[in-house]
């Protein structure tokens, strides 16, 4: 970096550039709303499935699982959950609700949370609309 | 020491450091937690044991963070801090609420927390990085605007220098967009979408800024070298992070519900990603190169070289591995994800902040630099840290290639649970590596635990 390249164009570039890339972030972020409604299936969003998400977050599903790939490392996808379990919403209340307290010896362990019929239901519906999101083909297979 | 305000820094640096401690010991635990799957269970799940390890590396580096700025923004502003009972004030409020969250964590089930703080009138919480109630979320904003608040008005009042206006750039879009914390809506896909504002917008925006300045600060006060030189590099690094990195955010963008266009906006603007990190190195071997003095505190030194060199490799190198689409359609999500988080934590920030304590530390304490032995200690816990991390990071790699070919590249996938007993020779691996880790760290503290009789002094004669 010799003299013909002085600090204030290095100045006018950070400001330029920076300026130019939030507003075209701007412009993605504009575009990606409109294109949404499409893909994000919101029209799976009902009050069950609302209650659903509050309750993955209220007990922090997240701290070992990934919902389309972004979590913890430490159990399975939970994103094509529903399809793993060949759509079957009872087979995924049945395998939440009758987790060992005390664990399973050795094993990776799910706790046990003691949820009610009615909450049991609306995961399994916040976990079938997950399932219904368009991933662009993710992932890979249904092993998540 | 120039001014008075400055020794502000050291409560947070030693609060930064001793939470460091907690968040590698709970690192530990989930690390035999992912071999002895029932290890501390049902008394402290997985899930609590991760919450507890990042929220307190984000606490920490956040104190790591205050803590530089209030020790540098008196000295470049060429004045005493504005408003230093508020800077005093919030370190107690923040270590409170960071204390009060983590006791919350740990003493009671996540949902029970949930419900005390009263999340269903305002939900934020569970989501990963930002499982706080929100009630500490608020804390942290207040905290924040405080802490903005002495540091602005002593940058605006005082010297404007370039490492200042970086700095100060970095902490405002810091608290910026951590207001996105806020926004939780039911639909999963925005959800998402404006989640990585926080997080990738953080340490791939504007925490670089506050890496940059922290760096160019300690590389000035220990080669000597002119500031037009150093400003000039400042700016160039902070635009192509930028540049690179806002649209960059678009590699978390490819399998979330959004257009399949950022597929190529992602890949091709992250892919720019590792510029800035590499100039970071370039910077800091020319500016070391071309020092004009031989700073006493060599041990700094180390820890400025090893900053640019680990921070390219943890967010540069493994970052770019899985950064283009058709990669990270197979490593979305896998241990690959957690190595590269590791190193470039480490690498990048937790190293930044371990360079200027290292600094500021011996100023605060009235001497220029550690005796000799002290410093030799501490750069065997640099050693010991950096090189145990690069085994964490390499073992972790080794069990996401292999996760990635048995779970979903096969013909014949396996299941999540089945490939992860396939694998669990590198997490013994890892955890060994971490227990030399948590050593190393033992070890920076003990060098600069207060020497009894100090006979040596300082290698050098002083230079000013
Ligand atoms: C402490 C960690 C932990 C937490 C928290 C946790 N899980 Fe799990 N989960 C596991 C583990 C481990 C398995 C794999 C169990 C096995 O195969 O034995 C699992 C398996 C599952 C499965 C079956 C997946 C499959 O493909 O086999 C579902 C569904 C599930 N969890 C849902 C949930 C929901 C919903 C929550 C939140 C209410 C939750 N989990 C919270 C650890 C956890
Ligand atoms: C030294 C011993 C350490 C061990 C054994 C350890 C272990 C772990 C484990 C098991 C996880 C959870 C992975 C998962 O979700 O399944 C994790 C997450 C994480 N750790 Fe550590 N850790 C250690 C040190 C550190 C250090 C020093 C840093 C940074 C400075 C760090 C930063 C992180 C980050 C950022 C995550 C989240 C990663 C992600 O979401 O991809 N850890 N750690
Ligand atoms: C110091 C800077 C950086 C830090 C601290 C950092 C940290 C992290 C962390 C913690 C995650 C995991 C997030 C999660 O839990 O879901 C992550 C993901 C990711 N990072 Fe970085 N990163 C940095 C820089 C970079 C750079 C420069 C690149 C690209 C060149 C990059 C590419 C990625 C990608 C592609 C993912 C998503 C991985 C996945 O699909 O699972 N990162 N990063
Ligand atoms: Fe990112």
């Amino acid at each position: 970096m010799r003299e013909m390249f002085t600090k204030s164009m290095a100045r006018n570039i950070y400001y330029g550039g920076s300026l130019f890339f939030i507003l075209l972030f701007l412009a993605l972020t504009f575009d990606t709303h409109r294109a949404w409604p499409e893909r994000d299936n919101r029209q799976a969003i009902t009050e069950q499935v609302a209650e659903g998400k509050r309750l993955w977050e209220e007990n922090n599903c997240i701290g070992c699982h990934t919902l389309l790939g972004e979590g913890a490392y430490f159990a399975p996808e939970l994103g094509n959950a529903y399809k793993r379990f060949g759509e079957n919403k009872e087979a995924l209340k049945i395998f939440i609700r009758t987790r060992p307290v005390d664990g399973i010896p050795g094993r990776r362990s799910m706790p046990q949370f003691n949820f009610t019929e009615a909450q049991l239901d609306a995961l399994a519906e916040f976990l079938k609309y997950v399932s219904g999101i368009n991933t662009e083909n993710w992932p890979p297979n249904v092993q998540g | 020491m120039e001014y008075q305000t400055q020794a502000i820094a050291r409560p947070y640096f030693i609060a930064a450091i001793g939470l460091f401690v907690g968040q590698v010991i709970f690192g530990l635990i989930m690390g035999l937690q992912y071999v002895i799957g029932d290890f501390l269970f049902p008394e402290i799940p997985f899930n609590i044991a991760r919450m507890v390890h990042t929220n307190l590396l984000i606490v920490w580096l956040l104190f790591g963070f205050m803590g530089a700025a209030y020790y540098l923004v008196p000295e470049e502003s060429g004045r005493e801090l504005h408003a230093p009972w508020l800077a005093r004030l919030m370190f107690w409020v923040f270590l409170l609420a960071g204390a009060l969250t983590v006791i919350g964590y740990l003493a009671m089930p996540y949902a029970r927390l949930a419900e005390l703080t009263g999340n269903h009138i305002f939900p934020t919480m569970g989501r990963e990085f930002l499982e706080q109630p929100t009630i500490t979320k608020v804390g942290i904003v207040v905290v924040a605007l405080a802490f903005l608040y002495s540091i602005g008005m002593t940058v605006l009042s005082g010297r404007k220098t370039v490492i200042n206006t970086v700095l100060l750039t970095g902490l405002v879009g810091l608290a910026l967009m951590f207001l996105f914390a806020f926004y939780n809506p039911d639909n999963l896909a925005k959800d998402k979408y404006y989640w990585w504002w926080v997080v990738h917008l953080w340490v791939e925006g504007v925490w670089e800024l506050i890496l940059a300045a922290i760096l160019a600060f300690v590389l000035i006060k220990t080669t000597g070298v002119d500031r037009e030189v150093i400003e000039k590099w400042v700016y160039v690094i902070v635009a192509m992070v930028l540049i690179s990195g806002l649209i960059g955010t678009g590699h978390h963008y490819y399998w979330i519900g959004v257009p399949a266009y950022w597929q190529w906006w992602g890949s091709i603007f992250s892919a720019l990603e590792p510029i800035p990190f590499f100039l970071m190195t370039l910077f800091a071997f020319n500016t070391i190169n071309r020092r004009r003095r031989d700073h006493p505190n060599k041990a700094t030194v180390l820890w400025a070289m090893g900053t640019a060199v680990m921070a390219f490799l943890g967010a540069g190198v493994w970052g770019f591995m899985h950064t283009l689409a058709p990669v990270n359609y197979y490593t979305h999500g896998t241990q690959l994800t957690a190595a590269h988080g590791h190193m470039a934590f480490y690498g990048a920030y937790a190293m930044v902040v371990m360079t200027i304590i290292s600094y500021a530390i011996p100023i605060l304490r009235g001497q220029e630099a550690k005796s000799n032995r002290m410093q030799v200690m501490e750069m065997w816990s640099f050693w010991l840290m950096t090189v145990s991390m690069v085994f964490i990071t390499l073992f972790l790699t080794g069990a996401g290639i292999v996760q990635t070919y048995l779970q979903r590249y096969t013909d014949a996938p396996q299941t999540f649970m089945v490939v992860q007993e396939k694998v669990a020779l590198f997490y013994w691996m890892r955890e060994v590596s971490g227990l030399v880790f948590l050593f190393g760290l033992i070890l920076f503290i003990a060098s600069f635990w207060p020497e009894r009789v100090r006979q040596e002094q300082p290698l050098e004669p002083q230079t000013a």
